[in-house]
């Protein structure tokens, strides 16, 4: 029975995505973000656990599972249990449209559906209602106000989010992901950095200026600093989900880690080529090689050999080497996909999350008002502007 | 089953499957965590003290009023997405279509903007 | 067969907590119960292969409208969770009122002849909705913007009277 083959590979898909989810982007995200603000902050991160401390948040998680699940007196039972299973719920269905390589002829993507982009944000959009339901129900009044304020922080941001997306698909001529990603390999580059044909490297403006929109709306989205208030540790006392213990509370992260993954995975999908190579000329990638060996010799000759950073730079102007070295090698030799696509895409999305890392620890938190005013006053009109330029470039000058 | 359907059906069992399983962990946990039910553990937090009032904010407008906005700018962007999707086969037309319906909208968003509605204070 | 599996179980997703919004005495969860309420009629419009239909229904019903009645709701004394009173003293006038009015609708329903041939639907929703109201529907489309301008409009005035 052909259905039952969809049933048991929907089944297995919708394990394995979730598995990843929990894996790469809670444990394995949670521990990056503390190395990486440990790094930040001159200081190491964890590293007792495991090598390196990589098992850090195992630990943590086993030691989430026996903690006491306390239900406030006079809080709604039902709703207080369910808005959690909503909001990882809803960061797990984020991950259906989201193509992780091709095989071959074969695009490793759950479904390619029509409507890819538009189920994304939609996605996004049930979020908000497990926050408020979270908020509410925990009969607290720092909870509700938590609840309510991270609500309005995220509708704000929707529609910037929207406009970003919509850029995407404007340009691309679909909503498909998939379809999205194709038209960036029929252009031969990446929107971020040119639009189709006549127009080429004239894009860049209207590119930086989406794939930037979409960036912020995206970090509010998940209530990361710069946008966090509604969860500021230090005012809100963790905001909606004050009342949270043990796994309930880990759901809860997991959905906003898998969310900001999500959010990084659709932004190299739609302006950086998603699981496409970078088509550089061999020389250029000398050029790489070459920058990786000065910034190593850089890091152990000079005084900068004294802090703390020395090793992840190393190690990462290791990595950097290797790769330019390959792909130095694969061009020359005239191979079309020198390194295997699934491992681009993760490259990107995980120099995205890196980025959104960065930005925690560099700036301060925003105001209430000013984060609105900055959704509402600026990155709206901005980003309605961006679309109507870029329609009207594509317009009159494109094909 | 044409292809809608399909990826329709694998969102469904997408949801249900991931349903079960973050409900998963709560089981684990309601089998594995100790359970002592003293009332001082159910109190609500507030920061220590004993809480007191009930439990909802004061009225103010102003939710309710991003709200409305988004609402309105939402409805405004699911027509962008179809129009985004077809318009460089319709030609200049398409386009300022468009840029009516949006100039019509800012006109809406410049009002909201003077009368306050998108002021936080 | 399956069809007819999958249209019930849509449909029972969509009337017990349809049933729960109208008889719920906790606003809240009542507001609540619409959620699985607006994600069974986009199952159903699914069913009926308008792709682009249900992500809209996702995204405006789901996202949007729930959030602004939770709002609203939570802003004020429903929101402490308190019971309101379901029943009233204009209870048989309303059943009254129900009886006739689904009394009127069954009679519609089987008395009308419904067409069975369904149409050709094409096959990639989202390019024909925007063909038909940038060339067929303009006027309409063009209304609409205005019609979303009055309702911002509007709501504005009514919140900002209060002040």
């Amino acid at each position: 029975m052909p259905w039952l083959i969809e049933l048991l590979k929907a089944i297995g898909l919708a394990v394995v995505i979730f598995t990843f989810l929990a894996v790469v982007a809670a444990m394995l995200g949670v521990y990056l973000e503390r190395k990486i603000s440990g790094w930040i902050q001159a200081r190491l991160g964890p590293k007792h656990i495991g090598p390196q401390g990589l098992l850090q948040t195992v630990a943590d998680t086993v030691k989430l599972l026996q903690k006491e699940h306390i239900t406030p007196r006079h809080a709604d039972a039902l709703i207080f249990n369910v808005a959690p299973v909503i909001v990882a719920v809803a960061a797990l269905l984020d991950w259906v449209v989201i193509p992780f390589g091709k095989l071959g002829d074969r695009v490793l993507v759950v479904r390619d559906i029509n409507i890819g982009v538009l189920y994304f944000a939609a996605m996004a959009s049930v979020t908000v209602v497990g926050i408020i339901a979270g908020g509410w129900s925990s009969n607290n009044k720092y909870a509700l106000l938590g609840g309510l304020r991270s609500a309005s922080q995220m509708i704000s941001y929707e529609i910037p989010l929207a406009l970003g997306i919509l850029w995407a698909a404007m340009v691309a001529g679909t909503l498909s992901t998939v379809g999205i990603v194709d038209a960036q390999v029929r252009q031969g580059s990446w929107f971020m950095f040119k639009l189709p044909s006549p127009i080429g490297w004239f894009g860049l403006p209207f590119g930086i200026l989406a794939s930037l929109t979409f960036l912020t709306a995206a970090t509010a989205e998940v209530n990361r600093v710069p946008f966090d208030l509604p969860e500021a540790e230090s005012e809100l006392v963790a905001g909606y989900f004050a009342e949270y213990t043990g796994m309930r509370f880990a759901l809860f992260q997991l959905g906003e880690y898998g969310e900001m993954f999500g959010m990084a995975a659709v932004a190299t999908i739609m302006f950086f080529g998603g699981w496409t190579e970078p088509h550089l000329q061999p020389y250029m990638w000398l050029l790489v090689t070459l920058g990786c060996l000065v910034v190593a010799a850089v890091i152990l000759t000079t005084g900068l050999r004294q802090t703390l950073l020395v090793r992840p730079i190393l190690m990462l102007a290791g990595l950097g080497l290797l790769l330019s070295l390959v792909m130095f090698f694969g061009t020359r030799a005239g191979l079309s996909q020198v390194l295997p696509s699934l491992m681009w895409f993760l490259a990107k999305m995980f120099a995205l999350v890196f980025f959104l890392m960065w930005m925690r620890w560099t700036y301060p938190r925003l105001r209430l008002d000013q984060l609105l005013t900055l959704s509402w006053k600026v990155l709206l009109p901005l980003g309605l502007l961006n679309l109507l330029a870029t329609g009207f470039v594509l317009t009159v000058w494109g094909r | 089953m044409p292809k809608v359907l399909l990826d329709w059906f694998y969102v469904a069992v997408f949801a249900v499957v991931g349903t079960l399983m973050a409900v998963l962990p709560l089981v684990v946990v309601w089998l594995l965590a100790p359970r002592a039910d003293l009332p001082q553990k159910t109190i609500t937090y507030e920061s220590g003290v004993i809480p007191f009032g009930q439990a909802w904010a004061q009225f103010n407008v102003r939710y309710y009023l991003f709200a409305l906005v988004f609402v309105v700018f939402d409805v405004e962007v699911i027509y962008l997405y179809p129009w985004a999707v077809v318009f460089r086969q319709l030609g200049t037309f398409a386009f300022a279509e468009m840029l009516l319906f949006l100039l019509v909208l800012l006109v809406g968003l410049a009002y909201a903007w003077r009368k306050g509605a998108l002021e936080w204070v | 067969m399956g069809e007819l599996a999958a249209f019930m179980i849509l449909s029972l997703v969509t009337l017990i907590p349809a049933v729960v919004v109208v008889t719920s005495s906790n606003i809240v969860r009542a507001a609540l119960s619409l959620v699985p309420t607006f994600l069974g009629v986009t199952g159903l419009y699914v069913m009926l292969q308008a792709e682009f239909v249900a992500g809209i229904q996702v995204l405006i019903y789901a996202g949007a409208i729930t959030v602004l009645i939770l709002f609203v709701i939570m802003l004020t004394e429903g929101g402490t969770g308190v019971r309101t009173r379901q029943l009233n003293d204009q209870v048989p006038l309303g059943a009254m009122a129900a009886v006739w009015l689904a009394f009127v609708l069954i009679v519609i329903f089987t008395r009308t002849g419904w067409p069975t041939a369904a149409g050709v639907l094409p096959a990639y929703n989202v390019v024909a909705v925007g063909n038909a109201f940038l060339s067929d529907y303009v006027l309409i489309f063009e209304v609409t913007s205005v019609v979303l301008l009055v309702s911002l409009v509007g709501a504005i005035v009514i919140a900002r009277r209060e002040d």
